[in-house]
Order: structure tokens, then sequence, then C-alpha cells
């Protein structure tokens, strides 16, 4: 029986977010004043060992990313939180930021001292506006209390735009711009915000950092899933009766995310899928539920971790409604850079409505998967690879949904 | 009420500005009037078609005048599933008006919107960025009239 572990939640509900003083007497902020005793290089290998992977959606090691930015000579640095979370079904990062924020203050000066950087930016989803006073607060009690003195931390509000949550894109709209994502490499950490070396990790991310430099790099790679350690946290949308959210070791299975914390679905219906990720997630049938939820375990699969949203549909849900729903989402989102992305976003969602009201035939259903194949490797961001996974996912295990709609 | 030009004028200097600046134009006018975005591209030492460029990149920002009260419902599969086209009918119907349009005495813009992030209590909608969660169709006058 899985049990839920709180790292990045430990202080949900324990302390008000609006005063520091709260924050110190759980021992915030000595993680920083343990990080900044040891030398960067030290540091950064604690991180490394540790083994914390992004938890925005890329599952990059933490450390080693930290490490490109740390050896890359400049005369400016940045490290910027991407705080952008724009996966519908998602809002684990505004749950941190809205209960604790220093700790993802302190897991960004832990970043800036460790790379070198003396400006921040929280990238906040222009759909937040409420937490821009929040977070605010928190930087600037941090300030007067001379706990940051070298780092200064600016928040910048997007404007709606899903593709901002891509790091290239982001940081074009920091910059004042159209938040289309670069052509890579070169990567953030050696030329990002203003060409400087820039890290940009997830609001979970940082907030993982302060407790790592607390109880050390074995205490956390030993939690968990070896090769994605640590815990995960969760947010349950759909048919499901505990629509929740919880932090759990990333050992946990799929089933027990639905079954045991969520608790099933609701009435007398059966399970029909769930979607894990964000609606870039790929739809999981019955059958490989007793996957765990770890980064490569879930690839093992054909499915995400992604964000951690989990949308659980019941059997009366037309799936092949929802697909279309969410193809219709890629089509709205994609910035339209990239041929790839722009022409498969719409001929998806075409061919998807088509098939939707009857219309449909098996010789658009191989359209789908072609066009599907090619984006996933040819389109130039992660937006336009995964757009295609909720519907390739959905044909794979309920065809015969997609056939009973046929001519 | 504030000048375009003032607004914009508090940006001037900051690198990347021109997003926060059109913030703050969309919080007086609930648009961006043509005039400031020509504005902002001299301020901010653009051209107007890239001033404009940035002004329709995202979602949140109107080159076309709109209704000063911004109601946005999510159409995301968590809403969706959740009953969210009830809700959109008795928007329109409280409204007198279609999704993507604003009403005539300039008060309201009706418009949809993809995840605000507060999928632990769907259907949602937004006023003006402020969530309202669990939104059953009944509950669309009550909420209306605390903008009327």
């Amino acid at each position: 029986m899985a049990e839920e572990m709180r790292i990045v939640l430990r202080n949900y509900g324990k302390i008000d977010p609006l005063k520091i003083d709260d924050y110190l007497a759980q021992g915030g902020y000595k993680s920083l004043e343990k990080a900044r005793a040891m030398n960067t290089a030290d540091l950064i290998a604690e991180v490394k060992k540790s083994n914390l992977r992004g938890r925005g959606g890329a599952g990059f090691n933490c450390g080693m990313k930290w490490s490109f930015a740390a050896g890359a000579q400049a005369d400016q640095k940045y490290v910027i939180c991407n705080a952008d979370e724009g996966e519908p079904g998602t809002y684990k990062d505004r749950l941190i930021m809205e209960n604790d924020p220093h700790t993802l203050i302190e897991g960004m000066a832990i970043c800036a001292y460790a790379i070198g950087a003396t400006q921040g930016y929280i990238y906040l989803r222009g759909e937040y506006p409420f937490l821009v006073s929040t977070l605010n607060t928190a930087i600037n009690q941090a300030k007067e209390k001379g706990l940051v003195k070298d780092f200064d931390i600016e928040v910048r509000s997007g404007a709606g735009a899903y593709v901002c949550g891509e790091e290239t894109a982001l940081i074009e709209s920091i910059e004042g711009k159209r938040g289309e994502p670069r052509f890579k490499p070169p990567y953030p950490p050696s030329e990002g915000l203003w060409s400087k070396p820039t890290i940009v990790n997830n609001v979970e991310t940082f907030a993982n950092i302060p407790v790592i430099i607390e109880k050390g790099a074995d205490w956390y790679a030993s939690i968990g899933n070896p090769a994605y350690p640590g815990t995960k946290v969760f947010t349950l949308t759909g048919d499901i009766n505990n629509r929740t959210f919880f932090e759990v070791p990333t050992n946990t299975t799929i089933r027990e995310i639905v079954f045991q914390f969520g608790g099933g679905v609701p009435g007398d219906k059966k399970f029909k899928a769930v979607q894990i990720g964000g609606t870039s997630g790929a739809f999981i049938p019955d059958a490989l539920l007793d996957t765990p939820v770890a980064f490569d375990s879930m690839s093992a699969i054909g499915a995400t971790l992604g964000s951690g949203a989990t949308f659980v549909i019941d059997e009366s849900r037309d799936i092949v409604d929802v697909a279309t729903r969410i193809a219709g989402f890629f089509e709205h989102e994609s910035c339209g850079k990239c041929a790839p992305c722009r022409e498969g976003t719409a001929r998806t969602a075409e061919l998807m409505e088509k098939i939707n009201e009857g219309r449909g035939s098996n010789k658009d259903v191989a359209l789908l998967e072609k066009l599907g194949t090619v984006m996933s490797y040819s389109c130039l961001c992660g937006l336009g690879q995964a757009a295609p996974a909720p519907v390739l996912t959905t044909i794979k295990h309920f065809k015969a949904d997609y056939e009973a709609k046929f001519v | 009420m504030m000048d375009y030009k003032e607004i914009i004028a508090q940006y001037d200097g900051k690198a990347g500005g021109i997003i926060e600046a059109y913030h703050a134009l969309l919080r007086e006018f609930s648009y961006l009037p043509e005039e400031a975005i020509a504005e902002a591209a001299r301020v901010f030492k653009l051209s107007t078609a890239e001033a404009y460029g940035i002004a329709t990149f995202y979602s949140m920002f109107s080159v076309e005048a709109r209704g000063k009260n911004v109601v946005r419902i999510c159409e995301s599969a968590p809403c969706h599933v959740a009953g969210a086209a009830d809700v959109v009918a008795a928007l329109e119907r409280e409204l007198g008006i279609k999704m993507g349009e604003s009403t005539a005495d300039g008060k309201f813009a009706l418009e949809f919107t993809e995840c605000v992030g507060q999928c632990q209590a769907t259907p949602v909608i937004t006023v003006n960025g402020k969530p309202y969660l669990d939104v059953s169709p009944a509950q669309i006058p009550a909420i209306i009239a605390e903008y009327k």
C-alpha cells in the first residue's frame, strides 16, 4: 500500500505563506545558509548525486544542468523559475506558490549561488494574477531579512500562451517577444536569456532543492524509483471520487494513484482510461495500470509522467470526443513557427472532427497515425512532438471506439 | 482614466517590458488600442508590426475593443467532461451574446480560454482573472450580477 510523502508540500497547511517567520520556524533558509558555506562545485555535485530530475516534464538531471551554466563564462547569468504551468489538469505549481512561496525562493537562491547568478525571474502564467502579490511579498520579506542579498528576483506575467512553458519560448517571452521556441542548440545553460547562461527549472524542481541540501543527496536518491528518485505531486481530475492532490514516491503505480488515492471512479461506472502528464499525455488503459509512475517506466509504455496531472474518464465517456477536444487545444496553442506543428495540429484537429462527427473511415485513422508519427520527431519543440500522443494512444488502445464512429 | 502614453512610459527602459506594459493597458482599457500599440513600438524600439505581432500572439491580449469585464470559460478536457457546455449556454443566455462577443453596453466580454489551473473544481470560469469554481448554470446570474 503506497503512502503519501510530502517533500515539496512539506509546509502545506502548516505555515502562513505570507509570514516569513513561519517559514523560518520550520527551518526555512537554513539550506541556503548551508549551501553558501559549501564551495559551488561540491554543491552542484550534491544536487547531481541526488539524481533529482526536472519536474517540468523533460526529466533532465538537475545538477547536470546546473553544472553547464556554472561552467559557462559570462559577466551575467540568470535563474528562471518556470511557473507557466499550462497543462490542462495541472495545478501543483500553484499549490506550492500559494502555500509556501519561500521554498521556491530558497531553491532559486541556492541555484543562483551554485551557478553564479545575481538575477532571477519567476515567469508566472497570466492565469494566476492573484499570485503576483504573494510572490512579491515573499521576495520582499526575504530581501528585508537579508537572506537573499546578492540575488534579485522579479515576477513576470505570461499572457495566455501554452507554448511559453517550453523553456526557450518562455525566455523569448521574458525578453518581450512572441513566445516562440528557439532552435536548440545552443541550450539555455550556455546561451539563454539575453544570450547569457540561464537555468530554467520548474517550480516543483526548485521546491525540492532546500530539502535535498538539508537531508543530503543519499537520502533523496533512496526515495522512490532509483532512476527518477524522490516524490511527485499529482493532481486528479475528471471522473474520479477524490478530485484532489497528493505527493507520493515515484515508485507508486498508476493503479494506486487512481484507485487508492483517487478512490476510483464514482457511481457504478467502470474505469475506462487515464491520461497522465496533462493534455499532452498518453491515454492509458486498464491493462497498463500497474506501471510505476517514474519517468522511464512511463516512457516504456509509451506514456509520460509530465506534470503529474491525472485525468480519469469512465466508461460512459466518448473518448474520441475527448481526444477531438484535445486536438482542438493543440491547434489553438501551436505557435506556428514550424510547419510540422502548425500544419500538423490543424490537420489532426480536422481529421478528428471528421471522425467524431461520423464522417470518417479507417483511411483517416491511418492518416492520423502517419501524421502523428512524423510530428513526434519533426516538430521544433515539445509542444508539437507531444501533441499527437493523446490521439495516437487512443487509436492504439481504444480503436473500437473510433470504428464505432465510422461511416 | 490614465492616458495610454503615461501607462507605457512607466515601463520605458525595462528590458522586455512591452508585455508588462500591455498588461497594464489591459487593466485600464480591457484591450490594446491601435495607437497604444504604435506608442509601445516607439518606446520599446520595435517596428509597429513587431509590437502588433506580440499583441496578437498572447490569448489574453485583444487588439479589438471588448467589454470591460472579461468573462472566460475553460474549454480544456477536465472542464469539458464536467459540463462546461451547459455553463457556456447559461452565460450566453444571461448576457444575451455569443461566445467571442461583447455586450452592447460595453460591460462584458465572453471568451473561451484554455486551462486556468483550478482543475480540482471543474467547470471553472474567470471574471477579470478571478476564478469561480465548480460553476453550475444556476450560479451564472449571481456571478454576473457582481459586476453589473
